[in-house]
């Protein structure tokens, strides 16, 4: 086994992933744990980066990064007293009986399949200098084969549906006409911070 | 460079570390060091649009302000507030100095003089610029201080929102290029996109400059509310790196208009002039110009536009960006897709009849958002004089501006 720069990369990336998720679920401070979520999710799209997948790594960084650990940054310091109070947590048993079978049917996946690719090695035979010498497929294939009905189409048009659903059902639940406060619908000047 | 190191006896892994990191370190030096230069001509400008002189006491005309303020900044006392979170403060303004230099990783300065030719480098730009929001709110949690908190609130409605737009209007060149490689972009605008395209640059400005936090969307900083928001806590080089990191920001967004829409090195055929005389610094100067321009632009609207409302802001946001992003961009695919041929532009000639096309439907978007807008002002208008009374002077009932007409 040699040691190349891939896999020290790789090394880095790993230990930043696996050591702040460690962090995520023992640190005490919810805000820290968020921070310690998105360096995890960071060390996520760096392996992704690695495996010369720089679209998923880019929506990794946006998607998870830019916009959920925000929002839970958001939801965490709208809550009083959020890094005195939170302390317990009463179902830490059953997160790691959970973690453990989740664990183990990934390596029961996924070993079966490192021995069909022949991985016993760490470098992935990609020569640094030439960008185009990238295996896998291009952007474009990617996008044609999700609007393609013969690949992707049916799941990416469901994952549609899901998320204008989403989208319908939350502007229903803030709508003025719904609340029952009839107030809401005239105290438009009162609302500005 | 790569071939000079292993010449003098490199082997081909260091020569090519070598060379990296030295590459990293030009493009973020030069980075930082024009900021000493742009901060002055910002404030110069700023000087200008309030009828005042602005720096003009250290060196000729002021030019040597900015090192007096770094020096300055950099020995005052370092103060960490009681209760702060140490860690989390102290990292926030290296994070906002470090999410604008990454996307310089990616600019293109001149053909083959770009750090990393990404094959999704306009995704990069929206992904590293997300991490510029989460140093804002680091900061303005960590600091213990409700003001900042109160800051950091505002910047997260702010800064998410008015990412949708800014995304939106960024496919549009995407688009029209075919590829999300900037050289590509670059390459493709034989007739800049701004002439073609000018909604989307309205789209893209606007928005931009919310997510910079700059007037008339700088409320994660309105001095008069919040007295300066999430970096209230902030002293001396820290807060530095903050100005730093809002002031490179801002010119950031000005070579970002200038490689999307402005055509990046490309200069009326100087281009063909880099390649003759092998001076890619040509394609850098032009590049440097048209950001320049941008920029200024930016400062003139900063300086100009009185600061939204929150409420404004959303719906400035919600109700009127979103929609009109979204219609742009089917309406510019729609045309895209009528005309014939328009994946296989390669000369001004090819570029002319698709770009005129587009520019039509550009004009009638723009008709179409003016009408609705001036029927949404009256409406609101309407509301507001059954709930108040007539408004006489449209200059005096400031409030009855109606929200989400404010731009």
């Amino acid at each position: 086994m040699d040691i190349t720069a891939e896999s020290v990369v790789f090394l880095i990336l790993s230990a930043l992933t696996l050591g702040s998720g460690l962090l995520v679920v023992t640190s005490r401070n919810l805000f820290h744990a968020a921070l310690y979520l998105m360096l995890s999710l960071f060390g996520v799209a760096g392996l992704f980066a690695l495996l010369t997948a720089p679209f998923l790594a880019f929506v990794q960084v946006t998607v998870y990064i830019g916009a959920i650990a925000i929002l839970i940054i958001f939801a965490i310091m709208l809550t009083p007293q959020v890094t005195r109070t939170n302390a317990r947590n009463t179902q830490w048993v059953g997160a790691v009986v959970v973690a453990v079978v989740f664990f183990a049917v990934m390596v029961s996946v996924l070993t079966p399949l490192m021995d069909d690719l022949g991985a016993d090695d760490w470098s992935a035979d990609f020569s640094e200098e030439d960008p185009d010498d990238v295996p896998g497929t291009s952007l474009a294939d990617l996008g044609e084969q999700l609007v393609d009905p013969d690949y992707y189409m049916l799941p990416f048009e469901v994952a549609s549906v899901l998320l204008m659903a989403a989208l319908i059902g939350a502007a229903l639940m803030v709508s003025p006409a719904i609340a029952d406060d009839p107030e809401t619908e005239t105290g438009d000047d009162e609302s500005g911070g | 460079m790569i071939d000079f190191l292993k010449d003098i006896g490199f082997s081909h892994d260091l020569a090519v570390l070598v060379a990296k990191s030295l590459g990293v370190f030009v493009v973020g030096g030069f980075g930082l060091l024009w900021t000493l230069l742009g901060i002055w001509l910002e404030r110069k400008l700023a000087g200008r649009f309030q009828d005042r002189l602005g720096p003009n006491r250290v060196g000729p005309v002021g030019l040597v302000q900015s090192i007096a303020d770094t020096v300055k900044i950099i020995i005052k006392e370092d103060i960490v507030p009681e209760g702060a979170d140490r860690w989390v403060f102290n990292i926030a303004p290296v994070l906002s100095v470090m999410a604008v230099i990454l996307i310089w990783a990616v600019i293109p300065f001149g053909p083959g003089l770009v750090g990393v030719d990404l094959s999704v480098g306009v995704g990069y730009i929206v992904a590293v610029g997300s991490l510029g929001a989460i140093a804002v709110v680091m900061a303005g949690w960590s600091s213990n201080n409700k003001f900042a908190l109160l800051g950091a609130f505002r910047s997260v409605a702010q800064l998410i929102s008015y990412e949708v737009p800014m995304v939106l209007a960024l496919l549009v060149p995407v688009l029209l290029a075919g590829s999300m490689r900037l050289q590509v972009i670059i390459e493709q605008q034989y007739i800049m996109y701004l002439l073609a395209i000018p909604m989307t640059v309205f789209i893209f400005l606007t928005s931009s400059q919310a997510e910079l936090g700059r007037g008339p969307f700088d409320l994660l900083e309105a001095e008069s509310e919040i007295v300066a928001g999430f970096h209230i806590e902030y002293s001396g080089m820290k807060f530095g790196m903050f100005y730093v990191g809002e002031f490179l920001h801002a010119f950031t967004v000005g070579v970002l208009t200038s490689v999307f829409f402005l055509g990046g090195w490309r200069f009326f055929g100087l281009e063909d002039l880099i390649v003759i005389l092998g001076l890619p610094v040509i394609g850098f100067l032009a590049l440097i110009f048209k950001s320049l321009l941008a920029y200024i632009f930016l400062i003139w609207v900063r300086m100009t536009l009185p600061r939204l409302r929150i409420d404004q802001l959303l719906n400035l946001n919600w109700k009127f960006l979103v929609p009109l992003s979204l219609i742009n961009l089917l309406v510019v695919a729609f045309v895209w897709k009528l005309i014939p041929d328009t994946d296989e532009i390669d000369s001004f000639g090819d570029a002319f009849w698709p770009s005129v096309a587009l520019l039509v439907a550009n004009i009638a978007m723009f008709v179409g958002m003016s009408v609705v807008l001036r029927e949404r002002g009256r409406r609101e208008r309407a509301r507001i004089e059954a709930l108040r009374g007539p408004v006489d002077d449209p200059g005096m009932g400031t409030n009855a501006v109606p929200a989400g007409t404010g731009d």
